[in-house]
C-alpha cells in the first residue's frame, strides 16, 4: 500500500474521532499530539478503527509507532499489505 | 450546622420536548404546544415520544460529544444556559466552590444498548467494545461532563431516585447550600431514555406505554381514556444560590425554595402508595411555614397511568380537599414523562406563573376520570389568577420513592 493511502486512512480516522480538527496542514514528521489535540483516548480510538475497518491488530508495545503520520505509514504498510493478500 | 440559610434560584437552564429555554418552554406551556411525537427505535419500530431539539454544538466541541453522552450533553447544555440565566460566568467564580447535582433515574441503559448492538456488527467480538463505555456509564457521567466541559472542580455526583430524581438534585442542592459546602450549586436533573429500547419495552410488557394515533393527544394525565406513559428525554438545572449572596450581587431571583420532603411507601417496587404520597407533601409544606390552602399551585406528577393518577388524587384531596384557592395541573401531558428531568422541568414550567399570573393547564383532558377528581384541576386551557404564592412540585418515581419541593414567590 502507497504512503499516501496510509496517511489518507489516518487522517480519515482522525477526522471521525476530532471532526473539528484541522486537518489541513498535518505534518508527517511531527508527533500527531504535538499538533492536534489529541490524548491517549484519542490514540486508542485509532487502534480501535483499525481493528474494526481493516481488522488490523496493533499491540499496546507498538503504539509509539503511530506517534507521526510517517510512523504510521512504516508500521502499518506492511499491515495492510498483508491484511489485503489474506 | 447552618441550616437557617434560605435558599433561591437565580437561574433555569432548561431542554424540554417543546422549547429549550425557559422562556420558550413557558409559552408552549401556555399555548397549549405538545412536544411529543413518534420516533423509529431499535426493535420495536415506531414509539411515541417527547424529543428534545437544543443545539448540541452550542457548548461542546463536537469531539467532546462523540466521546460523551446524550444525558451529558443535554446536562452540559442546560448548566450554561442556567448560568446565563443567573448572569454568573464560572471564570467569576471560585470554581472549586460549585457544586452539580444532577438527579437521574438511570444512567447507562442506552449506552450498553448501543455498544452491544455495535459489536453485533464484529460478530460479537468483545474486542470492539469501546473503551469510552465505562466513563459514558459511570452513574455521575451526567454530573461529571458539566464539570470536565466547565472546568467545575467543586464536587459532582449524580441523584439516582428513579422518576423523582429532579426534585432530588434540586434538594440536595438546598441541603448542599445550607451545610456551607458550596457557595453555588448547579442542582436538577436529566433523562436520555428515549434512546433505549428497553425501557419503552419494559413500560409496554407493563401495558403501560402510551397508544394513540395523534402523539399529541398521547398523554393524558387524569382522562378517562389515558393508556400509560409517553417517555421523554430532557433536562433543566437550576442555579441555587443562598439568599444573601444573590442579593449582594444583584442576582435575578426567581423563587426561593422553603420546603422540601422526601419518603418511601415501602410497600411495592412499582405502585404508589397514596398515604406515603400523603406525608410527603404535608411534611414539604409544614417545612415551608404554611398550610396547604395557602399553596397556590399543586404540579402533579401523574404519568398517566390507571392507579398512579388516582392515587396521587387521592393523596391531592386528603392534603387540599377543603382549599378552594389551590389549582393543579400537570406538565407532562405536553411533553410525557422526562423520567429524571421531570421534577425539574415540571417546576421550572411553573416558575413562570409567579410573573404572568397564569397557571398552565393540563390537556388532553377530554373525559375527566372520576377517581382522578380533584377540586381546581386546571384542564385544557391556562387559568388566570390574581397571585401565585407558593408552588408545590411533587415527583415520585419506582420502589416508592417520593418528593415534594415547595417554591416561594420572591420578592414578596
Amino acid at each position: 500500500m502507497g504512503d499516501h493511502s496510509v496517511k489518507d486512512i489516518i487522517l480519515e480516522i482522525i477526522a471521525t474521532i476530532a471532526p473539528d480538527a484541522d486537518l489541513s496542514d498535518v505534518k508527517s514528521d511531527v508527533r500527531l499530539r504535538d499538533q492536534l489535540d489529541m490524548d491517549s483516548m484519542d490514540f486508542l480510538d485509532i487502534v480501535m478503527e483499525l481493528r474494526k475497518r481493516y481488522k488490523i491488530e496493533v499491540p499496546k508495545e507498538d503504539y509509539p509507532s503511530l506517534a507521526t503520520l510517517d510512523g504510521c505509514v512504516s508500521y502499518l504498510a506492511p499491515k495492510f499489505d498483508a491484511v489485503a493478500t489474506t | 450546622m447552618p441550616v437557617s440559610e434560605r435558599i433561591v434560584i437565580t437561574g433555569v437552564g432548561l431542554t424540554a420536548p417543546n422549547g429549550d429555554s425557559l422562556d420558550t418552554f413557558r409559552q408552549s406551556l401556555l399555548r397549549g404546544k405538545s412536544g411529543v411525537t413518534s420516533i423509529e427505535t431499535r426493535f420495536m419500530g415506531r414509539v411515541l415520544a417527547g424529543v428534545c431539539h437544543f443545539d448540541e454544538q452550542k457548548y461542546q466541541p463536537r469531539k467532546e460529544r462523540r466521546r460523551g453522552t446524550r444525558a451529558g450533553s443535554i446536562s452540559i447544555y442546560c448548566a450554561h444556559e442556567a448560568l446565563v440565566r443567573a448572569d454568573l460566568r464560572v471564570d467569576d467564580l471560585d470554581r472549586s466552590r460549585v457544586g452539580t447535582y444532577i438527579g437521574i433515574t438511570e444512567h447507562g441503559t442506552v449506552e450498553t444498548e448501543n455498544e452491544i448492538e455495535a459489536i453485533r456488527g464484529y460478530d460479537y467480538d468483545t474486542k470492539c467494545w469501546s473503551h469510552h463505555h465505562n466513563p459514558r456509564t459511570v452513574a455521575n457521567n451526567p454530573a461529571g461532563e458539566i464539570t470536565v466541559n466547565l472546568g467545575i472542580t467543586g464536587p459532582h455526583y449524580t441523584i439516582g431516585a428513579a422518576c423523582a430524581a429532579g426534585n432530588a438534585g434540586l434538594i440536595q442542592g438546598v441541603q448542599m447550600l445550607c451545610l456551607g459546602e458550596v457557595d453555588v450549586a448547579l442542582a436538577g436533573g436529566v433523562s436520555e431514555s428515549i434512546h433505549s429500547f428497553g425501557i419503552f419495552a419494559s413500560f409496554a410488557s407493563q401495558n403501560a406505554l402510551a397508544r394513540h394515533d395523534d402523539p399529541t393527544k398521547a398523554c393524558r394525565p387524569f382522562d378517562k381514556a389515558r393508556n400509560g406513559i409517553v417517555v421523554a428525554e430532557g433536562g433543566c438545572v437550576f442555579v441555587l444560590e443562598r439568599l444573601r449572596d444573590a442579593k449582594k450581587r444583584g442576582a435575578p431571583i426567581l423563587g426561593e425554595v422553603v420546603g422540601y420532603a422526601m419518603n418511601s411507601d415501602a410497600s411495592d417496587p412499582v405502585l404508589p402508595n397514596p398515604e406515603r404520597i400523603t406525608e410527603c407533601m404535608v411534611s414539604a409544606i409544614k417545612r415551608a411555614g404554611i398550610g396547604p390552602e395557602e399553596v397556590s399551585i399543586v404540579s402533579t406528577h401523574a404519568t398517566a397511568t390507571e392507579l398512579g393518577d388516582q392515587q396521587e388524587a387521592k393523596a391531592l384531596r386528603q392534603v387540599f380537599g377543603d382549599c378552594g384557592t389551590v389549582y393543579t395541573n400537570n406538565t407532562k401531558s405536553f411533553i410525557g414523562h422526562a423520567m429524571g428531568a421531570a421534577g425539574a422541568l415540571e417546576l421550572a414550567g411553573n416558575l413562570g406563573s409567579f410573573d404572568d399570573g397564569a397557571i398552565h393547564a393540563t390537556i388532553n383532558i377530554t373525559d375527566l376520570d372520576p377517581a382522578c377528581a380533584v377540586r381546581n384541576l386546571v384542564c385544557n386551557v391556562p387559568q388566570e389568577v390574581q397571585r401565585v404564592e407558593y408552588i408545590l412540585n411533587n415527583s415520585f418515581g419506582m420502589l416508592g420513592i417520593n418528593s415534594a419541593v415547595v417554591v416561594r414567590r420572591l420578592p414578596w
